[in-house]
Protein backbone atom coordinates (compact mmCIF):
# COMPACT_ATOMS: atom_id res chain seq x y z
CA UNK A 1 0.00 0.00 0.00
CA UNK A 2 3.06 1.82 1.07
CA UNK A 3 4.11 1.74 -3.19
CA UNK A 4 0.87 2.58 -3.89
CA UNK A 5 0.69 5.58 -2.44
CA UNK A 6 4.33 6.55 -3.24
CA UNK A 7 3.54 6.38 -7.08
CA UNK A 8 0.18 8.16 -6.36
CA UNK A 9 2.64 11.24 -4.63
CA UNK A 10 5.17 10.50 -7.71
CA UNK A 11 1.96 11.09 -10.43
CA UNK A 12 0.25 14.12 -8.81
CA UNK A 13 3.61 16.08 -8.69
CA UNK A 14 4.33 15.13 -12.39
CA UNK A 15 1.37 16.01 -12.78
CA UNK A 16 1.41 19.15 -11.42
CA UNK A 17 5.15 20.05 -12.63
CA UNK A 18 3.40 19.20 -16.13
CA UNK A 19 0.50 22.41 -14.79
CA UNK A 20 3.21 24.48 -14.12
CA UNK A 21 5.58 24.16 -16.84
CA UNK A 22 2.87 24.68 -19.46
CA UNK A 23 0.91 27.57 -17.38
CA UNK A 24 4.59 29.40 -16.79
CA UNK A 25 6.28 28.60 -19.70
CA UNK A 26 9.21 27.27 -18.51
CA UNK A 27 12.61 25.84 -19.76
CA UNK A 28 11.72 22.88 -17.95
CA UNK A 29 9.64 19.58 -19.04
CA UNK A 30 7.30 18.71 -16.27
CA UNK A 31 8.62 15.72 -14.45
CA UNK A 32 11.67 18.10 -13.66
CA UNK A 33 9.64 20.85 -12.27
CA UNK A 34 8.20 17.77 -10.34
CA UNK A 35 11.16 16.35 -9.07
CA UNK A 36 11.63 20.24 -7.47
CA UNK A 37 8.24 19.98 -5.96
CA UNK A 38 9.06 16.50 -4.78
CA UNK A 39 12.25 18.15 -2.85
CA UNK A 40 9.87 20.92 -1.03
CA UNK A 41 7.66 18.03 -0.69
CA UNK A 42 9.80 15.48 1.04
CA UNK A 43 9.84 17.35 4.62
CA UNK A 44 6.26 16.15 5.36
CA UNK A 45 6.93 12.17 6.60
CA UNK A 46 3.13 12.14 4.59
CA UNK A 47 5.13 12.04 1.50
CA UNK A 48 8.46 11.01 2.55
CA UNK A 49 7.74 7.45 4.14
CA UNK A 50 5.65 5.91 1.03
CA UNK A 51 7.74 7.78 -1.95
CA UNK A 52 11.09 6.35 -0.45
CA UNK A 53 9.70 3.36 -0.87
CA UNK A 54 8.12 3.28 -4.33
CA UNK A 55 11.16 5.72 -5.61
CA UNK A 56 13.44 2.90 -4.66
CA UNK A 57 11.93 0.51 -6.69
CA UNK A 58 11.71 2.79 -9.77
CA UNK A 59 15.19 3.94 -9.58
CA UNK A 60 16.35 0.01 -8.68
CA UNK A 61 15.02 -1.09 -11.88
CA UNK A 62 15.85 2.39 -14.03
CA UNK A 63 17.63 0.48 -16.65
CA UNK A 64 14.54 -1.80 -17.78
CA UNK A 65 12.70 1.62 -18.77
CA UNK A 66 14.97 3.00 -21.19
CA UNK A 67 14.37 -0.31 -23.39
CA UNK A 68 11.64 0.69 -25.23
CA UNK A 69 12.78 3.77 -26.42
CA UNK A 70 16.26 2.53 -27.04
CA UNK A 71 14.55 -0.61 -29.56
CA UNK A 72 13.59 2.89 -31.09
CA UNK A 73 16.61 2.90 -32.99
CA UNK A 74 15.42 0.32 -35.74
CA UNK A 75 13.35 3.35 -37.10
CA UNK A 76 16.53 5.19 -37.42
CA UNK A 77 18.43 2.68 -39.86
CA UNK A 78 18.58 4.93 -42.63
CA UNK A 79 20.01 7.61 -41.02
CA UNK A 80 22.50 4.66 -38.95
CA UNK A 81 23.54 3.37 -42.39
CA UNK A 82 24.42 6.53 -43.91
CA UNK A 83 25.99 8.29 -40.71
CA UNK A 84 26.38 5.28 -37.86
CA UNK A 85 29.95 4.98 -37.68
CA UNK A 86 30.58 8.68 -37.45
CA UNK A 87 27.41 9.53 -34.70
CA UNK A 88 29.23 6.62 -33.22
CA UNK A 89 32.48 7.91 -33.37
CA UNK A 90 31.01 10.88 -31.69
CA UNK A 91 29.23 9.52 -28.94
CA UNK A 92 31.77 7.26 -27.55
CA UNK A 93 34.72 9.78 -27.64
CA UNK A 94 32.55 13.05 -26.69
CA UNK A 95 30.92 10.26 -23.68
CA UNK A 96 34.85 9.40 -22.85
CA UNK A 97 35.43 13.15 -22.71
CA UNK A 98 32.10 14.27 -20.21
CA UNK A 99 33.22 11.72 -17.83
CA UNK A 100 37.28 12.29 -17.67
CA UNK A 101 36.63 15.88 -17.32
CA UNK A 102 33.77 15.41 -14.51
CA UNK A 103 36.01 13.04 -12.48
CA UNK A 104 39.22 14.66 -12.92
CA UNK A 105 37.75 18.42 -11.62
CA UNK A 106 35.86 16.59 -9.05
CA UNK A 107 38.98 14.43 -7.79
CA UNK A 108 41.32 17.22 -8.21
CA UNK A 109 38.42 20.09 -5.91
CA UNK A 110 38.24 17.35 -3.30
CA UNK A 111 41.93 16.41 -2.86
CA UNK A 112 42.86 20.67 -2.62
CA UNK A 113 40.23 20.51 -0.18
CA UNK A 114 41.96 17.77 1.75
CA UNK A 115 45.44 19.18 1.52
CA UNK A 116 44.44 22.88 3.19
CA UNK A 117 42.39 20.86 5.58
CA UNK A 118 45.65 18.85 6.42
CA UNK A 119 43.30 16.54 8.26
CA UNK A 120 42.96 12.60 7.35
CA UNK A 121 40.48 12.07 5.04
CA UNK A 122 37.71 10.33 6.48
CA UNK A 123 34.63 10.28 3.85
CA UNK B 1 1.93 -24.31 -39.69
CA UNK B 2 -0.13 -21.50 -41.68
CA UNK B 3 -2.48 -21.46 -37.81
CA UNK B 4 0.89 -20.71 -36.11
CA UNK B 5 1.54 -18.16 -38.36
CA UNK B 6 -2.55 -16.77 -37.89
CA UNK B 7 -1.59 -16.73 -34.07
CA UNK B 8 1.33 -14.94 -34.13
CA UNK B 9 0.32 -12.59 -36.40
CA UNK B 10 -2.62 -11.68 -34.19
CA UNK B 11 -0.41 -11.72 -30.65
CA UNK B 12 2.27 -9.97 -32.18
CA UNK B 13 0.04 -6.41 -33.25
CA UNK B 14 -1.44 -7.03 -29.51
CA UNK B 15 -0.13 -4.53 -26.68
CA UNK B 16 0.45 -7.45 -24.41
CA UNK B 17 3.34 -8.54 -26.53
CA UNK B 18 5.27 -5.61 -26.96
CA UNK B 19 5.22 -5.50 -23.00
CA UNK B 20 5.53 -8.51 -22.33
CA UNK B 21 8.30 -9.23 -24.75
CA UNK B 22 10.32 -6.18 -23.14
CA UNK B 23 10.18 -7.46 -19.33
CA UNK B 24 11.28 -10.98 -20.20
CA UNK B 25 13.76 -9.91 -22.39
CA UNK B 26 14.88 -7.89 -19.72
CA UNK B 27 14.50 -10.13 -16.88
CA UNK B 28 16.80 -12.64 -19.14
CA UNK B 29 19.35 -9.97 -20.24
CA UNK B 30 19.49 -9.16 -16.25
CA UNK B 31 19.90 -13.15 -15.11
CA UNK B 32 22.80 -13.44 -17.62
CA UNK B 33 24.31 -9.65 -16.58
CA UNK B 34 24.84 -11.21 -12.80
CA UNK B 35 25.70 -14.87 -14.17
CA UNK B 36 29.17 -13.32 -15.75
CA UNK B 37 29.59 -10.99 -12.76
CA UNK B 38 28.28 -8.09 -13.68
CA UNK B 39 30.75 -7.77 -16.60
CA UNK B 40 30.00 -4.55 -18.59
CA UNK B 41 29.95 -6.19 -21.61
CA UNK B 42 26.75 -8.23 -20.55
CA UNK B 43 24.71 -4.99 -19.90
CA UNK B 44 21.40 -5.66 -20.23
CA UNK B 45 19.65 -2.34 -21.74
CA UNK B 46 22.73 -3.06 -24.40
CA UNK B 47 21.19 -6.94 -24.60
CA UNK B 48 17.23 -6.39 -24.48
CA UNK B 49 17.40 -3.48 -27.22
CA UNK B 50 19.66 -5.95 -29.02
CA UNK B 51 17.27 -9.08 -28.90
CA UNK B 52 13.73 -7.15 -29.19
CA UNK B 53 14.95 -4.70 -32.27
CA UNK B 54 16.42 -7.75 -33.90
CA UNK B 55 13.23 -9.91 -33.70
CA UNK B 56 11.24 -7.58 -34.87
CA UNK B 57 12.77 -6.61 -38.06
CA UNK B 58 13.23 -10.21 -38.62
CA UNK B 59 9.19 -10.35 -37.82
CA UNK B 60 8.50 -7.87 -39.73
CA UNK B 61 6.58 -6.32 -36.51
CA UNK B 62 6.65 -2.30 -36.88
CA UNK B 63 8.15 -0.26 -34.15
CA UNK B 64 4.52 1.53 -33.40
CA UNK B 65 3.21 -1.99 -32.98
CA UNK B 66 5.55 -2.67 -30.15
CA UNK B 67 5.30 0.28 -28.92
CA UNK B 68 1.76 0.00 -28.01
CA UNK B 69 2.25 -2.41 -25.26
CA UNK B 70 6.47 -1.48 -24.72
CA UNK B 71 4.77 2.31 -23.82
CA UNK B 72 3.47 1.26 -20.42
CA UNK B 73 7.15 0.76 -19.11
CA UNK B 74 8.23 3.90 -20.95
CA UNK B 75 5.37 5.42 -19.51
CA UNK B 76 7.11 4.99 -16.13
CA UNK B 77 10.46 6.98 -17.23
CA UNK B 78 7.78 10.14 -15.95
CA UNK B 79 7.36 9.17 -12.54
CA UNK B 80 10.77 8.15 -12.55
CA UNK B 81 12.41 11.43 -12.79
CA UNK B 82 10.17 12.78 -10.40
CA UNK B 83 11.76 10.03 -7.80
CA UNK B 84 15.23 11.12 -8.37
CA UNK B 85 14.63 14.12 -5.94
CA UNK B 86 14.61 11.32 -3.50
CA UNK B 87 18.27 10.59 -3.76
CA UNK B 88 18.75 14.13 -3.75
CA UNK B 89 17.41 14.73 -0.61
CA UNK B 90 18.98 12.34 1.16
CA UNK B 91 22.08 13.62 0.16
CA UNK B 92 20.84 17.24 1.43
CA UNK B 93 23.50 17.52 3.85
CA UNK B 94 26.45 16.55 1.25
CA UNK B 95 24.94 19.17 -1.01
CA UNK B 96 24.89 21.69 1.37
CA UNK B 97 28.24 21.48 2.37
CA UNK B 98 29.69 20.86 -1.36
CA UNK B 99 27.62 22.46 -3.58
CA UNK B 100 30.19 24.82 -4.83
CA UNK B 101 32.69 21.99 -6.23
CA UNK B 102 29.92 19.65 -7.43
CA UNK B 103 28.03 22.57 -9.43
CA UNK B 104 31.40 22.91 -11.27
CA UNK B 105 32.10 19.35 -11.89
CA UNK B 106 28.46 18.85 -13.20
CA UNK B 107 29.23 22.50 -15.31
CA UNK B 108 32.57 21.36 -16.61
CA UNK B 109 31.43 17.65 -17.38
CA UNK B 110 28.14 18.54 -18.98
CA UNK B 111 29.84 21.37 -20.97
CA UNK B 112 32.66 19.11 -21.87
CA UNK B 113 30.35 16.52 -23.20
CA UNK B 114 27.67 18.26 -25.19
CA UNK B 115 30.66 20.85 -26.51
CA UNK B 116 32.80 17.97 -27.98
CA UNK B 117 29.95 16.15 -28.77
CA UNK B 118 28.92 19.29 -31.17
CA UNK B 119 32.22 20.23 -32.18
CA UNK B 120 32.41 16.80 -33.54
CA UNK B 121 29.15 16.23 -35.13
CA UNK B 122 30.30 19.69 -36.70
CA UNK B 123 33.41 18.09 -37.57
CA UNK B 124 31.86 14.88 -39.30
CA UNK B 125 29.64 17.05 -41.30
CA UNK B 126 26.08 15.32 -40.32
CA UNK B 127 23.21 16.93 -40.73
CA UNK B 128 22.26 19.76 -38.71
CA UNK B 129 19.33 18.38 -37.05
CA UNK B 130 21.25 15.02 -35.97
CA UNK B 131 23.76 17.61 -34.27
CA UNK B 132 20.91 18.99 -32.55
CA UNK B 133 20.10 15.86 -31.25
CA UNK B 134 23.41 15.30 -29.92
CA UNK B 135 23.30 17.75 -27.73
CA UNK B 136 21.25 16.87 -24.85
CA UNK B 137 23.14 13.47 -24.97
CA UNK B 138 24.75 13.40 -21.61
CA UNK B 139 21.10 14.11 -19.67
CA UNK B 140 18.56 11.19 -19.20
CA UNK B 141 16.57 9.80 -21.46
CA UNK B 142 13.18 11.36 -21.58
CA UNK B 143 14.27 14.89 -20.62
CA UNK B 144 16.73 14.70 -23.75
CA UNK B 145 13.96 14.35 -25.71
CA UNK B 146 11.79 17.47 -23.78
CA UNK B 147 15.26 19.78 -24.75
CA UNK B 148 15.86 18.21 -28.49
CA UNK B 149 12.42 19.27 -29.12
CA UNK B 150 12.98 22.74 -27.78
CA UNK B 151 16.12 23.27 -29.90
CA UNK B 152 15.32 22.11 -32.84
CA UNK B 153 16.04 18.37 -32.84
CA UNK B 154 14.17 14.97 -33.20
CA UNK B 155 12.88 13.71 -30.00
CA UNK B 156 12.80 9.81 -30.78
CA UNK B 157 17.10 10.28 -32.28
CA UNK B 158 17.76 12.34 -28.96
CA UNK B 159 16.76 9.21 -26.61
CA UNK B 160 18.58 6.83 -28.85
CA UNK B 161 21.63 9.00 -28.85
CA UNK B 162 20.97 9.33 -24.84
CA UNK B 163 20.33 5.64 -24.34
CA UNK B 164 23.94 5.05 -26.02
CA UNK B 165 25.74 7.65 -24.55
CA UNK B 166 24.75 6.11 -21.51
CA UNK B 167 25.72 2.59 -22.64
CA UNK B 168 29.10 3.74 -23.48
CA UNK B 169 29.51 4.86 -20.18
CA UNK B 170 28.49 2.05 -18.23
CA UNK B 171 30.54 -0.39 -21.13
CA UNK B 172 33.62 1.76 -20.89
CA UNK B 173 33.89 3.95 -17.53
CA UNK B 174 35.91 1.67 -15.14
CA UNK B 175 38.81 0.96 -18.24
CA UNK B 176 38.49 4.93 -18.65
CA UNK B 177 39.32 5.89 -14.52
CA UNK B 178 41.56 3.14 -14.73
CA UNK B 179 43.58 4.79 -17.01
CA UNK B 180 43.19 8.37 -15.07
CA UNK B 181 44.36 6.27 -12.10
CA UNK B 182 41.43 7.24 -10.42
CA UNK B 183 42.02 4.84 -7.08
CA UNK B 184 39.40 2.97 -5.38
CA UNK B 185 39.16 5.14 -2.22
CA UNK B 186 35.94 6.92 -1.22
CA UNK B 187 36.83 9.96 -3.04
CA UNK B 188 37.85 8.10 -6.15
CA UNK B 189 34.51 6.39 -5.95
CA UNK B 190 33.05 9.71 -5.48
CA UNK B 191 34.45 10.48 -8.77
CA UNK B 192 33.96 7.99 -10.49
CA UNK B 193 29.81 7.58 -9.65
CA UNK B 194 29.58 11.52 -10.23
CA UNK B 195 31.21 11.58 -13.55
CA UNK B 196 28.95 8.08 -14.77
CA UNK B 197 25.93 10.13 -13.08
CA UNK B 198 26.95 13.39 -15.33
CA UNK B 199 28.25 12.12 -18.32
CA UNK B 200 26.22 8.96 -19.03
CA UNK B 201 22.69 9.59 -16.84
CA UNK B 202 20.76 6.66 -15.70
CA UNK B 203 21.89 3.71 -17.39
CA UNK B 204 25.57 5.06 -15.95
CA UNK B 205 24.53 5.63 -12.44
CA UNK B 206 22.74 2.02 -12.74
CA UNK B 207 26.08 0.88 -13.40
CA UNK B 208 28.09 2.95 -10.74
CA UNK B 209 24.72 1.93 -7.95
CA UNK B 210 25.80 -1.73 -8.69
CA UNK B 211 29.33 -1.35 -8.22
CA UNK B 212 30.15 0.49 -5.36
CA UNK B 213 27.45 2.59 -2.36
CA UNK B 214 29.41 5.64 -2.67
CA UNK B 215 29.67 6.25 -6.47
CA UNK B 216 25.86 5.15 -6.58
CA UNK B 217 24.69 7.67 -4.44
CA UNK B 218 27.18 10.28 -6.54
CA UNK B 219 25.52 9.19 -9.40
CA UNK B 220 22.08 9.68 -8.52
CA UNK B 221 22.85 13.22 -7.48
CA UNK B 222 24.87 13.94 -10.11
CA UNK B 223 22.37 12.58 -12.74
CA UNK B 224 19.32 14.84 -10.76
CA UNK B 225 22.11 17.73 -11.13
CA UNK B 226 22.40 17.45 -14.73
CA UNK B 227 18.42 17.33 -15.33
CA UNK B 228 17.61 20.27 -13.67
CA UNK B 229 21.37 22.26 -15.14
CA UNK B 230 20.83 20.90 -18.96
CA UNK B 231 16.88 21.31 -18.89
CA UNK B 232 17.72 25.36 -17.37
CA UNK B 233 21.10 25.55 -19.54
CA UNK B 234 20.28 24.36 -22.57
CA UNK B 235 17.10 26.17 -24.03
CA UNK B 236 18.79 29.46 -23.38
CA UNK B 237 21.91 28.35 -25.05
CA UNK B 238 20.31 27.35 -28.20
CA UNK B 239 17.58 30.57 -28.87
Amino acid sequence: MQGLRGLAWLLALQSLGELLSRALQLPFPGPVVGMVLLLLALQWPVVREPVAICAEFLLSHLSLLFVPVGVGVMTHLALVAQYGGRMLIVIVLSTWIGLAVTAWVLFKLNRTDTAEDGSAQIR
Amino acid sequence: MPKFVELWVYLSATPLFGLTATLVAYVLAHALYLRVKQAPWANPVLWSVVVIASGLLLTDVPYPTYFSGAQFIHFLLGPAVVALGWPLWQRRAELRKRWGRLLIAALAGGAAASGSALALAWAFDLPHEVVLSLAPKSVTAPVAMGIAEKIGGIPALAAVFAVLTGLVGALSGRYLFNALRLPLTTEGWTARGFALGTAAHGIGAARALQVNADAGAYAGLALGLQVVLSSLLMPLLFR
